[in-house]
């Protein structure tokens, strides 16, 4: 009996199929002329649409890997002095810190980062917003009159008992908001907060930030705390379930003028920072300058449901539409410093 | 007859060692073990560096949890998977009822849905806002709080939607083994006075232990290790806590003594396993030699049988393949363009290296411990398969922190040396992404292989050396013939594992490279399911042709033995 015989068509096709990849070029594997390449948080969807422009504008070949901030950052760490890396996005500013405090970026000109509010950029030039992400308070409006709602203080009053819905403490946006509750009013309110929220969920924390705004919409909670561009997303699908249920929800901003400390807002940035390790820094530097640029920040809006991070840039009706609100000028920085303590407070709170 | 039961004497069976030729061939052994365990070595190194306070706060916390979901996950996909595994392979192999040459090889394909993707298909399906929860509330005019529904992302939820996926690795690897099961054994058992029943317990079953536990471990190891799934339902595991240590926390170390306890509950759980079955063997006499004709069901019992193999294959594939496909046709024409026949290229590209470098790997490793049975051997094996139980990420940083080290120390020595820069040779190229798939699964096919040698009776050996083979011409003229059915499934099993893997893949991967799973994870994780639907049809897709080869050859093998 000859063994390899019945198997080998299939053995012979894997191998090609094998050769095929590896023979794939593999892109950045050494410096050239006119390219710049990028590790991304950002996903592909809501990148790519913007450096395809930048490259048939320029002529700059953008490389991108994608992948979530935290490994992309130990990649960077690890390759060291060797990174191919040009450019770290994020989604958030927490990590844009943690990349900073590891040593793997480099101060960019104020010029690079001209009209960025100073709360959206490092002190020191080590990163720059891109884009502003608002997570307010979502309210059932069959359910909840705006007036009873105030502050994120406040969600923690007896009175929402059993009304609340928000995701896991594993979530980022989640750990970023505790953090912010710490630096406005110190560890010992933020953990009494957090106990109260916890206490006032309608279910244990479940599935994303639509999942939460679904669940108020039904009646599950009156509730939610969710980023508004998966609100937006909701309201501009073709999908009924979806865009149904998100029209049944009012967005609140809370914090503002005459509510509580009146701080604003809590908001975070995905932004982006130049490596150390840069070897095409001046095509970087423009592709910074590019995506800061008034028509990137206006996609930002419509593509995504994202709020720019410089003054008057016009955004979607949708956007438009939910009405103008004061965002918490603390530095975003801070969100990075305080992560961890926002964790640990999170964990005594026992919020899943 | 060399057939002894579990727990009998061992005086039965010898184990026919033959020591391999001098110390060399066990260094290379040991050093290629060390060499792919590097990943989790490089894990289990930091529990050099403790950090009481971190633990401190971790115990007082949230391990409890970790450990409490953890184990119960692990009992109920145990439980779930060998029900099911071990029920639906003796119905199919030893029973005849309307359906079974259907269910023979549908049962299989569970196996090609991502544990992920079925997480999102019946959330999407079953949760308060999903279509079933809304039309029955449309039926009766119920609102919210008027009913009792299941939680669908709950522990219990969890263990279902792993269950589903999973049992097919007990299923395929206990088959395989009824399969090969001689039926002189059983109809001896018969004659004895024993009933169908009664032979299938005490005889069938134990038979079938080797298999049953590989399969088993194989589903258990796939659990511990799942990220996805269980992240989605909001249930705290090892692998959630370990992301939010790294991640939330900050704190990589913490986060790596977490990942090194999970392989200590791993190795334990493979030992007791190993120390349980202590001496006994499981060769068989000889080949069968008559076809199996298969007890005839009828009535109620052709019925039951019927319908317990349908429901694991309704719910664990056709189901969600049907949510996927609504998704996708409710976004048909965006998304399927040449980038997309590139996606599925490089799936298959991976998927299809990394199989076939596994499958090289793991029969060294498997027959080097049938040579040469010594401890250096056989922990060498183990080392090199424990990647499996490891979540992905933690895999590839293990691979990403020592392949960057050496790049940029080779690039400094040549700097100095010669004045010119090396770069990264290693890092960010399709080789450490291959590499850290064999860390990762090399078990399956070491499991798969290990499960079918121990089949093949060491007489054989004998016989071949006797007449003047050398070790290396026995595997290749007699083993590898003997084991075709098991290579393929060890080949197989890899390829549809790497077309599903994403986290490794998301972290290691060179520039412009993606693969399905990585498109589909990010339209998916970004709350976008419909959007998903299409990658996530063509990673099931791309796993089914797999699957489907696998579940021929193996009905193919049993004509063989029964010609």
């Amino acid at each position: 009996m000859s063994v390899s015989q019945p198997s080998s068509p299939f053995v012979l096709a894997l191998s090609a199929a094998l050769a095929l990849t590896l023979s794939w070029p593999a892109g950045a594997a050494k410096p050239e002329e006119g390219e710049v390449n990028l590790y991304s948080a950002r996903k592909e969807e809501l990148i790519k649409p913007l450096l395809d422009r930048f490259t048939d504008r320029t002529g700059i070949r953008v490389n991108l890997v994608t992948g979530n901030a935290e490994a992309l950052l130990q990649r960077l760490q690890s390759e060291g002095i060797n990174s191919p890396a040009d450019l770290l996005i994020t989604v958030d500013a927490g990590n844009l810190h943690r990349a900073k405090e590891a040593g793997v970026t480099q101060a960019l000109s104020s010029e690079a980062m001209a009209g960025v509010s100073e709360s959206y950029r490092d002190p020191e030039g080590h990163w720059v917003g891109l884009s502003l992400r608002a997570r307010p308070i979502l309210y059932a409006r069959d359910r909840v009159e705006p007036g009873q709602l105030s502050t994120y203080e406040d969600l923690a009053d007896p009175r929402w008992k059993g009304r609340i819905c928000i995701r896991s403490s594993d979530n980022l946006y989640n750990q970023s908001m505790v953090a912010s509750m710490i630096a406005a009013d110190g560890v010992e309110s933020a953990e009494r907060w957090t106990s109260g929220l916890v206490a006032n969920l309608a279910r244990p924390p479940q599935g994303g930030d639509r999942d939460q705004i679904k669940a108020a919409a039904l009646g599950q909670c009156d509730l939610a705390i969710a980023n508004t561009y998966y609100l937006a997303g909701m309201l501009d699908s073709e999908d009924p379930a979806e865009r149904d249920p998100a029209r049944a929800m009012g967005v609140f901003w809370p914090n503002q003028e005459g509510q509580g400390d009146g701080r604003g807002v809590h908001v975070n940035v995905s932004g982006v920072a130049l490596t150390k390790a840069a070897r095409h820094p001046a095509e970087a530097i423009r592709l910074i300058a590019f995506l800061l640029a008034p028509e990137s920040q206006a996609w930002y809006a419509e593509a995504n449901g994202e709020y720019p991070v410089r003054e008057g840039i016009d955004i979607s009706p949708t956007l438009a539409g939910w009405g103008d609100f004061k965002a918490d000028t603390l530095n975003l920085g801070r969100l990075g410093e305080l992560n961890g303590e926002a964790v640990r407070v999170m964990d005594r709170a026992g919020w899943k | 007859m060399e057939i002894a039961l579990s727990g009998a004497p061992a005086e039965t069976g010898r184990r026919v060692a033959i020591p391999l030729g001098g110390p060399g061939p066990r260094l290379l052994i040991g050093g290629l073990a060390l060499l792919l365990s590097l990943p989790v070595l490089v894990v289990l190194g930091s529990l050099l560096a403790p950090d009481a306070e971190a633990w401190r706060h971790l115990a007082a916390t949230v391990l409890p949890d970790y450990v409490a979901n953890s184990l119960l996950l692990m009992l109920g996909v145990g439980l779930g998977t060998l029900v099911i595994g071990v029920g639906a392979a003796w119905l199919t192999t030893m029973c005849r009822f309307p359906g079974r040459r259907l269910f023979e090889w549908a049962l299989l394909l569970p196996m090609a849905m991502p544990a992920y993707i079925i997480a999102y298909t019946y959330t999407g399906l079953l949760d308060f806002a999903g279509p079933v929860q809304t039309t029955l509330r449309a039926w009766t005019g119920w609102g919210h709080g008027d009913y009792w529904f299941p939680t669908i992302r709950s522990l219990p939820g969890a263990v279902l939607m792993l269950t589903l996926v999973l049992y097919p690795y007990v299923y395929l690897l206990t088959r395989a083994a009824f399969l090969s099961q001689s039926l002189a054994v059983l109809e001896v058992s018969r004659t004895l006075g024993n009933g169908a029943w009664r032979t299938f317990l005490r005889v069938a079953l134990p038979l079938a232990r080797p298999a049953i536990v590989a399969g088993l471990t194989l589903a258990l190891m796939e659990t511990l290790a799942d990220y996805g799934a269980v992240q989605y339902f909001g249930v705290s595991t090892f692998t959630t806590g370990i992301f939010r240590t790294w991640l939330g926390l900050g704190n990589p170390v913490a986060a790596a003594q977490l990942s090194a306890l999970l392989l200590t509950f791993v190795l334990t759980l493979i030992l007791l396993e190993r120390w349980s079955r202590r001496q006994a063997r499981y060769h068989q006499a000889g080949q069968r030699h008559q076809p199996i004709r298969g007890y005839r069901l009828s009535g109620w019992r052709a019925l039951g049988a019927f319908v317990f193999c349908l429901v694991p294959l309704l719910l664990g594939f056709l189901l969600p393949a049907a949510q996927l496909g609504a998704w996708s046709l409710s976004v048909a024409g965006t998304g399927l363009d040449a980038g997309f026949m590139r996606l599925t290229l490089h799936s298959v590209g991976l998927a299809a290296g990394a199989s076939l470098l596994a499958l090289v790997v793991a029969l060294l490793f498997a027959y080097a411990q049938r040579l040469d049975p010594s401890r250096t051997v056989q922990l060498g094996a183990r080392l090199a398969g424990m990647g499996y139980a490891v979540p992905g990420t933690v895999i590839a940083i293990g691979v990403m922190i020592p392949f960057a080290w050496l790049d940029n120390g080779f690039d400094g020595w040549m700097r100095a040396t010669f004045g010119v820069s090396s770069g990264l040779l290693l890092s960010g190229t399709l080789f450490a992404l291959l590499f850290a798939y064999l860390a990762r699964f090399l078990s399956v096919s070491l499991q798969t292989l290990e499960s079918g040698l121990t089949r093949i009776r060491p007489a054989m050996d004998e016989a071949a050396r006797s007449l003047g083979l050398r070790p290396h011409q026995v595997l290749w003229r007699v083993h590898v013939p003997m084991l075709r059915g098991s290579l393929l499934t060890a080949l197989l099993l890899v390829f549809v594992d790497v077309i599903k893997e994403l986290p490794a893949t998301l972290v290691l991967r060179p520039f412009n490279f993606n693969t399905l799973a990585v498109r589909a994870y990010e339209l998916a994780s970004d709350e976008r399911l419909a959007e998903a639907g299409p990658a996530a049809l063509a990673i099931v897709a791309a796993g089914l042709l797999p699957v489907i080869l696998l579940s021929r050859s193996i009905s193919r093998s049993r004509h063989v033995h029964s010609a």
